[in-house]
């Protein structure tokens, strides 16, 4: 086991953390606010498929000897307009197809991968490795995120209404399409890069987690959102923190203080509700009351 | 000119042709309840209405300056919105998106706006309340605010009393007569309680499977069709939706 202190030379500091930290800072962010969306438009899904479609390309890539993210990006934004369509068009079947098409393309991936036994050198992309991300990967998150700030903040309140309701935002003349679009696309390169950093295996539940955390403590969109991106940045921090002390896999780590951040707003949430259910039994008695008077 | 004319209207799912050369019209100022059995294409119809849905056949038209954002919508409730983390007020001024094009965030309009509709609903004491703690009845009116804030001309409903105890049942239609009366909004809403929608509405739309009847009320109740629906409904029990149309005005 290292000492903290021990590893934390100015060197590893500039070199190795820093970039780290940036980078994974702002994919958490990111993550965390499409993930509420994902989570509340019932296609979380999506990001599970769309992780395994992005690792899949990435096989490819490495076998075939190209740049692995400029290639996999654009797939991977592909691939999440397809499922988007997937999911709106064939109504009952929507989560099968989208299983169906991106473990096909996993499959594939992989088949291209050992065909050129490049096996090795692509697994670790299975787990992530933030602390190697290269510089390129590094500027490219910072501009995702702020990509993803903007379209929040300047499309806040559409983005609202295709979440809650998509045919009464249709019907009330709302480019739904568009602003799933483009969910969608932000979706697919957060989730490259969150598979740069966490892995594809767990890249899925760095979107999930924060947003159903936040769910459970906060009633209010807007506070919904705002607690999804503390909750998820904190938790990267501390799973951070915990990787360097007690040399564990960073997106494991970061990942079980999710879940720890999870039960402790399920226990907590459990507490509050029997007492809110009482109170409003009462309340509503009262107002039952009144109204016959 | 009619807010609305359908004339040989034809819709279908793929193979299946849920409305088959429908014609009727939707006058300024009219109460028209739409009938018929489950999976008769009710929603069908109005998803048509609303733009959601293509027509297969025949055509929509929209008149009287009627524009396609302009029409109010109360959807039949999903499960996906009951769950939803949304404060009430959030949920009212969504309605306001269809009046401001490109503008990003609401005005200082939209808020009054979404304050009126929400007095007129009585609703005003829950704005800070969450969406999903709130009674059925209560999340109708909130749902039924959004609507209005979207149109002052036409609402569309559909099925909007499932799931409602009578006494709140009795509310909604009492809220609506008025918005129908008072300020002129016409109002066009399915509803599978025929003994309410001969109660409350001007005009009755019934689709069946091969017939389908479009005129008054009192033409309905003389109507083969009409008779024989609301008697398969009265020896079911039926619905209680609260009184008479005198009663309840
Ligand atoms: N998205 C859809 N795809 C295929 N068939 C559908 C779809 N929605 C409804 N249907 C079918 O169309 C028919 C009419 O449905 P609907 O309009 O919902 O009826 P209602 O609202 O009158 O109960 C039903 O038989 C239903 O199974
Ligand atoms: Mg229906």
């Amino acid at each position: 086991m290292n000492a903290l202190s021990e590893i934390l030379t100015p060197e590893y500091w500039s070199v190795i953390l820093l970039p780290a930290l940036i980078a994974g800072i702002a994919v958490s962010f990111c993550s965390s606010l499409l993930g509420v969306s994902l989570v509340l438009k019932r296609c979380s899904m999506i990001g599970d498929g769309l992780s395994h479609v992005g690792y899949g390309t990435l096989c490819i890539a490495v076998a075939m000897g190209w740049a692995p993210m400029q290639v996999t990006i654009p797939i991977v934004i592909v691939a999440a307009y397809i499922l988007l369509r997937l999911s709106e068009t064939s109504r009952v079947q929507g989560d099968t197809a989208i299983a169906l098409f991106s473990t096909s393309a996993l499959a594939i991936g992989i088949l291209a991968s050992s065909k050129a036994n490049l096996t090795t050198d692509v697994s670790h992309y299975m787990f992530g490795s933030i602390l190697a991300m290269s510089r390129g990967d590094v500027i490219l998150s910072v501009v995702l995120s702020i990509c993803v700030i903007l379209v929040y903040l300047l499309f806040y309140d559409k983005i609202f209404a295709v979440t809650f309701d998509e045919n009464f935002a249709r019907a009330t003349g709302l480019n739904v399409r568009f602003y799933n679009l483009l969910i969608a696309v932000l979706t697919a390169v957060t989730v490259v890069l969150g598979m740069m950093m966490m892995g594809a295996l767990l890249i899925s539940s760095l979107m999930i987690f924060p947003a159903v955390t936040a769910m459970k403590l906060c009633k209010r969109f807007r506070s919904v959102m705002i607690a999804s991106v503390v909750i998820s940045v904190v938790c990267f921090l501390c799973g951070l923190l915990l990787s360097l002390c007690w040399d564990t896999a960073v997106g494991a780590s970061v990942i079980a203080m999710n879940l720890l951040a999870f039960t402790t707003a399920s226990v907590n949430g459990a507490l509050r509700n029997a007492r809110v259910k009482r109170l409003q039994e009462q309340e509503q008695e009262e107002t039952w009351q009144t109204e016959n008077c | 000119m009619a807010l609305l004319t359908c004339e040989h209207l034809t819709l279908r799912y793929d193979t299946l042709t849920v409305i088959n050369d429908l014609s009727f019209s939707v006058e300024s100022g009219d109460y028209l309840c739409i009938v018929g059995e489950n999976g008769s294409g009710k929603s069908t119809l109005m998803k048509c209405l609303l733009g959601l849905k293509a027509a297969d056949g025949g055509k929509l038209t929209l008149g009287d300056g009627l524009k396609r954002r302009e029409i109010g919508y109360l959807p039949q409730q999903t499960q996906i919105q009951r769950n939803f983390p949304a404060s009430v007020q959030e949920v009212v001024l969504s309605g306001c998106l269809n009046s401001h094009g490109m503008h990003p965030f609401y005005t200082k309009a939209d808020k009054q706006r979404a304050a009126e509709q929400m007095d007129c609903m009585q609703i005003t004491h829950l704005a800070n309340r969450c969406y999903r703690e709130l009674s059925g009845g209560q999340q109708q009116r909130v749902l039924l605010a959004r609507a209005l804030c979207a149109t002052k001309k036409l609402l569309i409903l559909d099925e909007p009393t499932t799931g409602l105890d009578p006494v709140v049942t009795t509310d909604l239609y009492r809220i609506l007569s008025h918005l129908h009366e008072d300020h002129g909004i016409t109002i066009l809403m399915v509803t599978h309680d025929v003994e309410c929608a001969v109660r409350h509405a001007g005009k009755i739309l019934h689709i069946g499977k091969n017939v389908s009847f479009f005129g008054t009320c009192a033409a309905y109740q003389e109507s083969e069709l009409g008779k024989r629906f609301l008697d398969a409904s009265a020896s079911e029990g039926g619905h209680c939706c609260g009184g008479t149309k005198e009663e309840v005005s």
